[in-house]
Order: C-alpha cells, then structure tokens, then sequence
C-alpha cells in the first residue's frame, strides 16, 4: 500500500517529531552524555512539565510554550537539588552504577504514581490558537502543532549548543566528564559544575514537557514511552556530542513515522528501543561519540 | 640458554590518534627478573595491559611458554600462569581479605590449586606476606600499604609462572620496600619470572637481572642494569632536556 | 546458616503450606499468598544478576510475561499440564535470558540495564501483535477442572508456587555461597580485577542470565491459571519490574536471603494496602520505600541487621 503521498507526508512528520525529539532528549545528553548520570526519570520530569502546562493553560490560558519558559528556572533549582541527593547518596561514595539507576527508577515511579493519584488517568489536553491548524504545501500537510514544538525544539536545541561551546560555564560542563583534574586545578568545583549542569537539563524538560503536550494528549504513564525514544537518541547519536544527538533525534522520528505509515501505529513503540539494541550491538559510541 | 617464556614482538598500541606503544619488542626468560622503567606515561602500564590481555594490542603478536595468547582473554591467561598486580589496588571490596585471596586460587589456580586445601592455602599466602593477622578483615578498609600487599598477595595466589609487579612499592617506607622486595624475591626462587615496573630505583637495581627502558612508547634501552643507568639516553629520558 | 537448619526450616515451611490447605476457611489467603510467593520468585531471580553479580535487570517484567505466554500459547496449542508448561517457560526464558546476555552483556553495566528495559519493550510489541495469544485484546483461561487430591485449584496452585519458590531459594542460596557465587561477587566487586584473576565473567554472567531468565518464566508460567485474564499491559506491568528491583534491595542484594525478606515485607505490606486503601497506592509506597533505602540504607534490612550485629557484639 505504498503511495508518494504517504511517503511524503510520512518524511516530514517524521522530521517534525524528530526535531520535538530532540527537545526531549537535550537534557539526558547533558545528564548521561557527559555527566554520565542515568536519569531514567527523565521523561517523568517531562510529563510533569506538561502537567504544568495544561494547569496554567486551562486556568490561565497562557500559551504553553510561555508557560514552559517561565516555569524552567524552578525546574531548574529542583534538579540541583535532586542532584546533591544523589551525589551525597551514590557520586562520593563510588556505588554509582546499580544504586544510582535504582534510585532514578524509584524516583520515575513516584513522579507517575503521584500524578495519577492527584489527576488521574485521563487524557490532559491544551488549547492554542495554532493547534487544529494545518498548513499545505502541494501534497504534504503541515499541522502547526507539530511546527511550532519543532521550531522551539530547534531554537533550544541551537541555544544549549551553543551555551555549551562558547561559555566558561559551558565549557566546563563539557569538561567536568573528561578531565576532573584539570578542572580542579583551574579552581573550579566540579560539583556546582555539575548540580549546574543537571539543573540546566532538567530545566529543559520544563520547555520539552509544554511542547510534548501541544503535540498530543497526555497521561502520567506517556513517560514510559520516552524513555526507550530519549535513550536511543542519546546513545545512537553519540554520548556527549550535540550535533549528533539532534541528527539521531530526526533518524528516530523518520524512522517511527515511516514505521507508523506502512506497518501500522502499534509496531511503533519497538522502533525506538530496537534502534537503541541495535547501536548497543554494533557501535556503542554512536554516531558522534567520543571513544 | 634457559627457556623463553614471554615473547612479546612488534606490539603497538593506539588508541584513536595516540600511539601509546610502537613496535615493542620484549622477552623473558624462564625464572628472569626484568626491570621495566621510563617516565610516567611512556606505556608501562599499557604493555602490561596488552600482555595480561586487559587491552588487545592493535600489532604484533604475544607469546607464553610457546602458546600464542595474543587473542585470549585476561582469564585464560591468569589459567596459563600469566599474573598482574594493578597500579592503584583493586580489591574485591564485599569480601575480606581472606575470600579475596579464594578468588584466584579457585579460578585462576584451579588446576594447580588442591581444591580441599584452597583456605590452608590462602592462610600460608597470607603468612608468606604479612597480612595473616587481617585474614578476616574487610578488605575495603585496608591501610594503603596493606593494600598493596593485598594486590600482590591475590596475584601470587594465581600460582603464576609469570608476574608483572606495576608499581607495587610507590609511596612506601624503606623497610615495606624491603618487605615487598623479599617476597619477590622467594617468589622468584620457586621459578617464577617477574617483571617490575617501579620508580623506586633503588629496588630495580637492586631486584632485575636485567632492565628494560621505555619512553613514549618505544623500548630505547635493554640491557644490563648498571650499563642502563650510566647510558646517557636513559639519563636524559628521565631528567629531560 | 547450616545446611542442616536451611533444609529443616524448607521442610517447615512447606509442610505449614500444606497444613494451611487444610485449615484455612477463606480461599483470599491462597490469592493473597500467591501473589507474595511470585513476587518472592521473582526478587530472587533478579538478585542473581543483579545483587549477586552486579548487573542492574529492567526488563523484568518481559521475562515474566514471556513465561506467562509460553504457557498460554502451549496450553492452547497441546493442552499440556502444568508442570510441562513450567519447565517450558524455563527454558524459553532461559534461552531468551542467553541470548540477551550474549548480545549486551560485553556493554558496560549502564547500557547494558537500559539494553535490558530495551528489550522488554520490543518482546512487549512483538507479542503485542501476536493475534494467537489475544494480542493486544488479551485472552481468557479457562481455570482446569484437575485439582489433584486439595479441596481448590487456588490450593493445589498456592502449593505449587510455594514448591517453586522454595526450590528458587535453594537455588540462589547455593549460587551464592558456592565458587560459582564468589565468582560472581568478584564480578561484582570489580570485573577486570575478576577476570585477570582467572574468572572467566562473560561466562558467568551468561549462567546468571540464563538462570535469572528461567527462574522469572518460572514465576510467570502459572499466571494465566491464576488471574484467568492475560493482556500484555498486565503481563508487561513496569510494576512487576520496580517490584523485582525494590524487594532486594530493600532487603539486602549481597545475602541470598536478602530478596526474601524484601519480598515477604514489602509483599505482605502491598496486600495489606491493597485490601484497606488502593492498589495505586501500592506503586507509590514501593517507589517511596527504594528510594528511602537506596539513599539510606543501601545494604538492605539484611545490612542494618549486620552493623547491629555488629555493634551489640563489639
């Protein structure tokens, strides 16, 4: 049943949801990517920021993405606390691997389980003036819902990139994963660089969490989705590299988009974490990676 | 002419752009003490790496007591009597020191180990280093040099006929230095071939039969140990320019 | 513990589960007690690779609905009794808990955990859309007429799990203080130390794989009887997987009998809660206790239990 339009309209879905997938993945680059934290509870953090979204919007009407900016630097103080959680529990004493994935895991599961306790398990939409809009260019329709988080998605994705390359703060970032040392010599903590760091991805997901919800629907356990989609990015385009996560966060919507086409919707789910098998047999540096 | 029993020829090592070891060649006979020196980050560790297996060396090709190992695993070495002690001690930290010294003796030993003797076994490695007294201690909770101790004492429980020692004596007092050097040399006695990485020089003269200089990857000296100390090469290696 | 006072205290035990057939007037406690038993199975299985030899298991909950289906699909297709339909399971997800251990375990242990919770999700989809077992629809088991000689089928069921947990933990206690068990905990202590010590660790964690696959399949092959409604949102239940995580370490991941004492604990707990307030309730409280204990308490009940020994015979 294959069809030019179908291909076509299936291409720039795929790029649209890519670029949205980027924006959910940024945060676990900076987190796993260079800090090597596995913050499996990533994609919670996401939910709770759509959560958030859908409270001020329907209460408020403030545009979603509005709201995912604002609400970001207490999304950022929390994941410099969580952090100092976790670096007193688990990064000083050395015990990071087993304990500290369980922790995040732990942490996952009270995030969905206390929404779902406070708001259930219905379905939260938000109302833009853009949502429902589609735009045609000859065959291919551009629904503005999946626009708009991709241009935001981009905007962030450019913005962190380039905070990343061209700051002190940034630079640091990237070096804290490689050379502690030599930082420390420099004079600067590689723990505030770090709780610095964390905060910063988990302030993204605050944007991510609007967006996510201006493309869809949402209930708490749409987290669980994430999780394989935002790993696979992260590893597949390359653990620390920006570019590279971006590049495999369009592959993986493509992908999805295309499988969603011609197989159908439920086969959807294993393309993310069949890619990410696929790149943890063959290339686990990723595309990008350093070695 | 006694045995050879490592030969290790041709052996580079890079890793992305850097060339940690180019054509190293080194041998060993049977019951030898060889001295391995040169500047930090000259690839000490890293041939040690690629001889115990840690690493796969990218060229060249490794021989022990005639068998090709260039492409065996670490723990198929360690069966064949191939041992190593690491740089900074990585003890088995949930054990005590007694079942840190089990390890290799049931898995390395195993076919030269009496499986009903393994604890007897374990205690008199305990005794021959120093540490008895701590048998069922934590192992985590060591003193560094007891650690050390710890690291030398699993790597003889291997029943190797071949140890690399990687800088065992660093940041000890003269007496431990003595201490570690003796057991070295029993082990020796018994037919074991060693080789020592140290910076304490006065153990590498005092310990190989011969010593071997590496600098930025490459071996430049081999040789009799008073001839390398007075080379000039080695002088300037070391103090530099 | 002595050999001799493990295997009395087995007998016991089992020999109480019999009585308790006898006994017990209201059928809940069978339900209720199966439900801890599985999860006892399942903590135990988990702390095999995870506790015994260090590699952190996600995918949990794949193994388990694996067993379950293998059991619904041979059910179907040769009516076969239940014991066949066990040790099919297990070796199903034996093979399977090989191949995955084969295809990842080279990774480092982080990748390696997400690898796993990879794979849950894939096997998820693939049965998914599996029409034969019900697909995403689910199917309905018809409870057999066999009860053997007990007065129910959730008895003769209740027995059957406790007979299977009981050999779970002997196998594990055996695993753990055998030279097999120590292998394993070098593994876990530090790899490369382990393997230039003569251990050969790929080896070993694929046996840790391969037994933890089977015993989960173990724990799921019964289920369809059971509950009598197999979907694969049930069956896949990320529950499942917290719960297989937490109940070891909540109890103590180094000690053979750490899992168990999670498992009876936190199980008994859940079933408490279940019945008084919510079942959601349930996630919560499980989430809440790992986290309070991985941060607090990392070594379990099993290691507060050691310090206190400790302290009071200094």
């Amino acid at each position: 049943m294959f069809s030019f339009d179908l291909l076509a309209n299936g291409l720039v879905a795929g790029i649209l949801l890519g670029g949205f997938y980027a924006a959910v993945a940024i945060g676990l680059a900076i987190t796993f990517g260079q800090l090597d934290i596995v913050n499996i509870a990533h994609p919670a953090f996401v939910i709770v920021g759509s959560y958030i979204a859908w409270i001020l919007n329907s209460r408020l009407g403030l545009d979603p993405v509005l709201i995912g900016v604002m609400v970001a630097p207490v999304f950022f103080f929390v994941g410099a606390a969580i952090y100092r959680i976790y670096y007193a529990a688990f990064e000083r004493t050395g015990q990071e691997s087993l304990s500290g994935l369980a922790f995040f895991f732990g942490v996952m599961f009270i995030i969905e389980v206390a929404l779902i306790l406070v708001y259930g398990v219905d379905y939260r939409l938000v109302t833009t003036g853009y949502i429902g809009k589609t735009i045609e260019i000859g065959v291919v329709g551009i629904p503005l819902r999946m626009a708009v988080p991709f241009l935001v998605a981009s905007a962030l994705t450019a913005g962190i990139y380039l905070y990343l390359s061209r700051t002190f703060m940034g630079r640091a970032i990237l070096a804290v994963a490689q050379d502690r040392l030599a930082l420390q010599l420099m004079g600067a903590d590689p723990v505030r660089i770090k709780q610095f760091a964390f905060g910063l991805a988990i302030a993204t997901t605050a944007v991510a969490g609007a967006l996510l919800i201006i493309i869809g629907p949402v209930e708490p356990s749409v987290g669980r989705q994430y999780i394989g989609r935002v790993f696979a990015i992260v590893v597949l385009g390359g653990m620390g590299s920006i570019p590279g996560m971006f590049i495999a966060a369009m592959i993986l919507g493509v992908a999805e988009s295309l499988v969603a086409s011609f197989m159908g919707p439920s086969w959807a789910p294993a393309v993310a974490f069949g890619l990410l098998l696929l790149t943890l047999a063959v290339r686990p540096s990723g595309l990008f990676g350093r070695q | 002419m006694s045995r050879i029993v490592l030969r290790a020829e041709g052996i580079t090592k890079r890793f992305g752009g850097f060339v940690a070891l180019e054509d190293v060649v080194l041998h060993l006979a049977s019951g030898e003490r060889l001295g391995l020196i040169g500047p930090n980050g000259s690839g000490k560790t890293t041939l040690i790496n690629c001889i115990s297996g840690a690493l796969v060396n990218d060229e060249g090709s490794i021989e022990f007591e005639g068998r090709d190992i260039t492409r065996l695993p670490p723990h198929q070495r360690a069966r064949l009597g191939v041992a190593r002690t690491f740089q900074i001690p990585k003890p088995f930290r949930s054990m005590s020191v007694l079942e840190n010294l089990r390890v290799p003796l049931e898995y390395a030993a195993w076919s030269r180990a009496e499986h009903r003797r393994i604890t007897e076994e374990a205690m008199e490695l305990l005794e021959l280093i120093g540490l008895k007294h701590c048998a069922g201690a934590s192992s985590g909770s060591l003193t560094q040099v007891d650690m050390r101790k710890l690291e030398l004492a699993r790597a003889l429980a291997a029943k190797p006929r071949l140890l690399v020692s990687d800088e065992a004596m660093a940041g000890l007092s003269s007496s431990e230095v003595d201490e570690i050097l003796e057991t070295l040399f029993a082990l020796n006695r018994r037919g074991v071939a060693v080789i020592m990485i140290e910076h304490v020089m006065r153990a590498v003269m005092k310990f190989s039969e011969r010593v071997a200089v590496l600098v930025a990857g490459r071996k430049i000296a081999d040789g009799d140990p008073q001839a390398i100390a007075a080379d000039p090469n080695v002088i300037k290696a070391y103090l530099g320019e | 513990m002595k050999i001799s006072v493990f295997w009395g205290s087995i007998a016991l035990v089992f020999l109480a589960g019999l009585g308790l057939t006898q006994t017990a007037v209201n059928p809940y406690y069978f339900n209720a007690l199966y439900v801890i038993l599985q999860a006892t199975i399942m903590a135990v299985a988990w702390n095999i690779l995870g506790g015994f030899t260090g590699y952190v298991n996600f995918g949990s909950a794949a193994f388990f609905a694996v067993g379950a289906y293998t059991s619904i699909a041979l059910d179907k297709a040769l009516g076969l009794p239940l014991p066949l339909l066990i040790l099919a399971a297990a070796a199903v997800c034996g093979l399977i808990g090989l191949g995955v251990g084969y295809l990842t375990l080279r990774l480092k242990g982080v990748y390696f955990a997400i690898a796993t919770l990879a794979m849950a999700i894939v096997i998820e989809t693939f049965v998914n859309n599996w029409s034969y077992v019900g697909g995403a629809r689910g199917v309905y088991i018809l409870t057999p007429e066999k009860h053997l000689w007990f007065d129910t089928y959730i008895e003769m069921l209740f027995v059957v799990m406790l007979g299977l947990t009981l050999a779970a933990v002997a196998i594990s206690r055996q695993l753990n203080s055998s030279r097999l068990g120590r292998g394993l905990a070098a593994i876990r202590d530090d790899e490369l130390a382990a393997e230039c010590a003569g251990v050969p660790t790929l080896r070993l964690k694929l046996v840790s794989t391969t037994v933890m696959g089977a015993m989960m399949g173990v724990a799921g092959a019964p289920y369809p009887f059971f509950v009598t409604f197999v979907d694969p949102i049930s069956a896949f239940n990320l529950f499942v997987a917290v719960n297989a995580i937490a109940m070891p370490m909540i109890g103590g991941t180094a000690h053979w009998i750490g899992p168990v004492i999670g498992a009876l604990l936190v199980g008994s707990l859940q079933e408490i809660i279940t019945v008084t307030i919510s079942s959601e309730l349930n996630v919560l409280l499980v989430g809440i206790m790992l986290v309070l204990f991985i941060t607090l308490a990392p070594q379990g009940i099993v290691g507060l239990a050691q310090k206190l020994h400790r302290r009071i015979f200094r």
